[in-house]
């Protein structure tokens, strides 16, 4: 009914528009083409200035409305992040000034400078003084902003620090998996021809010896976990190395203002500096469902939009205590070497200060896993 | 008959169009003269009326996924009576959204913008604006558009195939546009996209070694490559663009078909796909295809601008009833922008992993092309300034293309800088800026040729009042789509989702999306102003009285009001001047055609000029 009244309502407006152009037709017709043209003309020239001001209200409306939920309001996540809210503030103060002078000068020029019977436009066809200054200042500007751009993008693109921690990223259709080096501190090798989901192995770790592929099994990988939730450490860089398996994915990071493509057959890399807990991050935004959630920003599929993992930044000890708690992704493709089956209840002492966030944050971690 | 006669007389034309130049002389049949004609002007309206159908589509395709993006807990039962199974419960499905994203930007790109903007105006104004009879080769032109005909109805079948149509994306990134296990849409869809594509490539090259050749070599006597009024210049400028970047895709399709089909690994490599187990690629590199994409991709968005921005410049210059400031300059600065085009297009590939040095030299490079662009925005507003502005539509959409064109042009030097790139990219950020720049604005110097040109077109007036209307809404309502999409982008709002109700750092923009659709419903529907508007003025509009109703120094307006093949019964006028002698020693105009010194002959009148005694100037040039 609703659609039928929609429609209704839409018609009855194009009828009106209509008639009223129909009108100024034959309005032009008995004034004459001269008199109707110098009306329209005025009423045009009026709604440039119209235009004009509710424009500019409009765009302060806007700010007040939205900014509040971007997240420059709380500033990057990351310490290298605040690169990029400093650059994006200094490219906003600059084109700021050119938006608002050109925007006004253009609909001020057009209501200023409207047909006037009598008047007389200046044959004005260049002036090279003028045209020199309006190519060397913005020439200028740029190359300013290129210097101050370029640095960040060499510190974003340029090596890890050495105390950084590894993470392997790796996108399917449609979800992330990261794998931490586990003990030894090493990425075991993997080969996508390895890659068994049935059997657990879904990221193609070379567990075993394959003569048909000519592997012989990695010990580095057996102590390798993989996670469905990215744990990183607050104030500890972290360097994220990124695969795909199938498309084109890509590691969104909205918060700590960084991303990355992840492309099957070529790894690429990025790091970066987590500054706040997710704990710290509800108290600033006063949003106690704040998450950091990693996007996927590159078109890969149908369920693209369903991309999604969640990241914990934490302390260093609640890291350490999730950690523990992890067992390498070997286990789960060969239950009997894991020493928890072999001695049953022996091990699980380690854990015992845990904090108990961090408990039920594992918990809530392996039941997201199972739930995949 | 020797060359200079050739180009001078426009013998080519002229034996196509009967032994005078003048086509009423001439039996033509319903069929060559409306569907398989090799007249300039039938052809660019050929390729208007496919744009704007094409538009239609595109358009409406807009606002079906704007419905999901605004409104993912409303259930529209009526959907599923128009899009069939695209649609479940009354919701698009997620491959409906992907298809319809997809092939919403490949249409609104090729097909309307690149198609029905420049092929429009480069092929209904560069001969009547350079005086020639015709195109240097009117049956390459008219292949131009059975080419892109063909390409457009092949686009329109892959709708129906039971697997739908492309869903990957506009940029059709392997590896997910080359496997069809890892996208529906990436099946049979996808070789009729590919099908379509490399056709549609054939007739831009066609018609593009078509517009280069008419212009460097059929100008009238005296018409200097710099007494061409600017709209020429830019429709002659995006042919050069197109003929040397257009081959590159045409090899990246080449190169993705061998992918799909015959077992190469160009871009392929270490794929392992669910369900269906690793594949045999090996040992290619998915990025070496977006490099041949953007190759042709970065160009093609100056292909689509530099039209508009020389329609806006001769239309604002008419109407401002002033010369174009800095003729020399816009020139020189489209030229800029050609060349840089071609040195730019890794900047959309920032995160990649692309090398960091190279990275910088084309920041570099990107924001550099930023000085040509501003240059021509302070001389549109030198333009206005001390004008006499005679707001007809296509001023209006003039006034407006400079307008959206600052404000989309703006945020490009933030998506430019590599380090803020990195935040913004693939965000709403991104849509809101080439939306601006070269959506929005493009299609205002489409609109503002076609209510400009319409006369000349049809001989016949389209109705004002409708067209002050249709700008007015639709500068607003683009303003208000678009505008708050740069703050969703600074949230990091990936573009491409069909539903972000379930994200923590997005879901604040849930009603804000509501309202950009309501805005794309009503915006959309303002379009069916100028669409009645087109069509009912075609035959029921104002006959034109006078056959140069804008005062215009432009050449085409010496032309009899129904212009016949060949364009000018009898000689074709020497040029005598550059076109943008308005307001000149207390004349308000000087056609081009006017001898230097003749306009201070107490005889001359430019009353004369607008061609008041259009009958009997008419009878005379048929006794010639």
């Amino acid at each position: 009914m609703s659609m039928f009244f929609t429609i209704a309502a839409f018609l009855l407006i194009v009828i009106v528009i209509f008639q009223i152009a129909k009108a100024s037709e034959y309005v032009s017709v008995l004034k004459g083409e001269e008199q109707s043209f110098k009306q329209s003309n005025k009423v045009n020239g009026a709604l440039m200035i119209v235009f004009l001001i509710l424009g500019l209200i409009g765009v302060y409306w806007c700010n007040k409305l939205l900014y509040p939920r971007t997240t420059l309001v709380e500033g990057s996540a990351s310490i290298e992040g605040e690169q990029v809210d400093h650059l994006f503030w200094i490219t906003l103060i600059l084109t700021g000034i050119v938006f608002f002078a050109t925007q006004i000068l253009l609909f001020w020029f057009a209501f200023r400078y409207q047909y006037k019977e009598n008047k007389k436009a200046y044959y004005f066809p260049h002036n090279n003084t003028m045209e020199i200054i309006w190519t060397s200042v913005p020439t200028i500007v740029l190359l300013i902003l290129i210097v101050y751009g370029l640095r960040s993008w060499f510190l974003f693109t340029g090596d890890a620090p050495k105390n950084a921690m590894q993470v392997e990223v790796t996108g399917h259709q449609f979800q992330w998996n990261f794998r931490y080096p586990g003990a030894d501190g090493v990425f075991g090798k993997k080969y996508f021809r390895d890659i068994d989901p049935a059997n657990s192995n879904t990221l193609g770790l070379i567990w075993k010896d394959n003569g048909a592929l000519k592997q012989k099994a990695d010990p580095a990988c057996f102590d390798d976990i993989i996670t469905g939730t990215l744990y990183l450490v607050k104030n500890k860089p972290v360097e994220l190395l990124i695969n795909s398996q199938d498309v084109i994915h890509d590691v969104g990071l909205p918060q700590f203002r960084l991303k990355m493509d992840a492309v099957p057959g070529t790894p690429t890399r990025l790091w970066f500096t987590p500054k706040y807990t997710t704990e710290e991050m509800k108290k600033i935004t006063g949003n106690p469902n704040y998450t950091y959630e990693l996007a996927c920003d590159q078109l890969c599929g149908n369920g693209h939009y369903s991309m999604r993992a969640v990241i914990e930044v934490v302390t260093q000890q609640e890291y350490d205590v999730i950690m523990a708690k992890q067992k390498p992704a070997y286990f789960a493709a060969f239950p009997d070497k894991d020493p928890a089956n072999q001695q049953p209840a022996a091990t699980d002492s380690t854990a015992a200060p845990a904090a108990a966030t961090a408990a039920v944050r594992t918990t809530r971690d392996t039941a997201a896993l199972a739930l995949r | 008959m020797n060359n200079e006669a050739v180009i001078q007389t426009g013998a080519a034309a002229l034996h196509v169009a009967g032994d005078h130049g003048e086509a009423h002389h001439h039996k033509q049949s319903f069929i060559t003269k409306y569907i398989f004609s090799q007249d300039h002007k039938t052809i660019g309206k050929q390729f208007l009326i496919t744009g704007i159908i094409w538009a239609c589509i595109g358009g409406f395709m807009s606002v079906l996924f704007r419905l999901q993006l605004g409104f993912p807990d409303t259930s529209f039962p009526w959907l599923s009576t128009v899009i069939g199974h695209w649609a479940k419960n009354g919701h698009i499905t997620p491959e409906a959204f992907y298809s319809l994203t997809t092939i919403h930007g490949t249409v609104m790109i090729f097909f309307v913008l690149t198609g029905g903007l420049s092929g429009t105006f480069a092929n209904f104004l560069i001969p009547l604006q350079i005086g020639a009879r015709d195109m240097a080769s009117p049956l390459m032109n008219m292949l131009s558009y059975w080419f892109f005909f063909t390409a457009s109805v092949i686009m329109l079948s892959s709708f129906f195939v039971q697997t739908g149509p492309f869903a990957g994306g506009w940029t059709a990134y392997p590896p997910l546009s080359a496997l069809g296990d890892a996208s529906p849409g990436s099946k049979t869809g996808m070789d009729l996209w590919l099908a379509s594509l490399i056709l549609f490539v054939v007739s831009q090259l066609l018609a593009g070694l078509n517009y280069i050749s008419t212009v460097l070599n059929m100008r009238t006597k005296g018409m200097s490559m710099m007494r061409m009024p600017l709209s020429t210049w830019g429709v002659f400028l995006q042919a050069i663009l197109g003929v040397l970047s257009f081959p590159v895709l045409f090899s990246g399709f080449i190169l993705l078909i061998f992918d799909r089909h015959f077992g190469t690994s160009f871009f392929l490599s270490d794929i392992y796909i669910n369900g269906v187990g690793a594949l045999p690629h090996e040992g290619g590199n998915a990025i070496l295809y977006q490099h041949l994409f953007w190759f042709l991709g970065h160009p093609e968005v100056y292909i689509v601008i530099l039209p508009a921005m020389g329609i806006a410049s001769e239309v604002m210059s008419t109407n401002g009833r002033k010369p174009i400031f800095g003729y020399s300059a816009m020139v020189m600065s489209m030229f800029a922008i050609v060349v840089l085009a071609f040195l730019v297009w890794a900047h959309h590939m920032f995160v990649t992993g692309m090398n960091p040095f190279l990275g910088s030299i084309f920041v570099l490079l990107t924001l550099l092309i930023a000085v040509p662009s501003a240059i021509k925005v302070f001389n549109w507003l030198t333009t206005l300034w001390k004008g006499n502005l005679r707001f007809t539509p296509g001023m209006l959409f003039a006034i407006g293309f400079v307008s959206v064109f600052i404000s989309g042009g703006l945020t490009g030097i933030y998506m430019g800088n590599s380090a803020i790139d990195i935040h913004i990219h693939d965000t709403y950020f991104i849509i809101a800026h080439f939306h601006l720049v070269m959506g929005v604005a493009a299609f205002f110097g489409m609109f503002c040729g076609v209510y400009h040109w319409f006369p000349k077109m049809y001989g016949r007036h389209m109705n004002n009042t409708l067209g002050y209307i249709h700008f007015w809404i639709t500068l607003v309502g683009a303003y208000l789509i678009f505008w708050p999409m740069h703050y969703e982008g600074l949230a990091g709002m990936p573009r491409r989702y069909y539903d972000y109700s379930t994200w923590e750092s997005f879901k604040q923009f849930g009603e804000l999306n509501k309202f950009i659709s309501i805005c794309v419903i009503i915006t959309f529907a303002a379009q069916f102003l100028f669409l009645f508007n087109f069509f009912h003025s075609i035959f029921k509009g104002r006959k034109m009285t006078v056959k140069n109703p804008w005062k215009s120094n432009a050449l085409e307006w010496t032309t009899p009001i129904k212009v016949g093949h060949g364009n000018w019964p009898g000689e074709i006028p020497e040029v005598h001047r550059w076109p943008y002698d308005y307001s000149k020693d207390g004349h308000d105009f000087i056609p081009q055609t006017v001898p230097v010194g003749e306009e201070d002959n107490p005889a001359y009148t430019s009353a004369a000029f607008t061609g008041i005694k259009v009958e009997e100037e008419q009878k005379r040039g048929v006794k010639a």
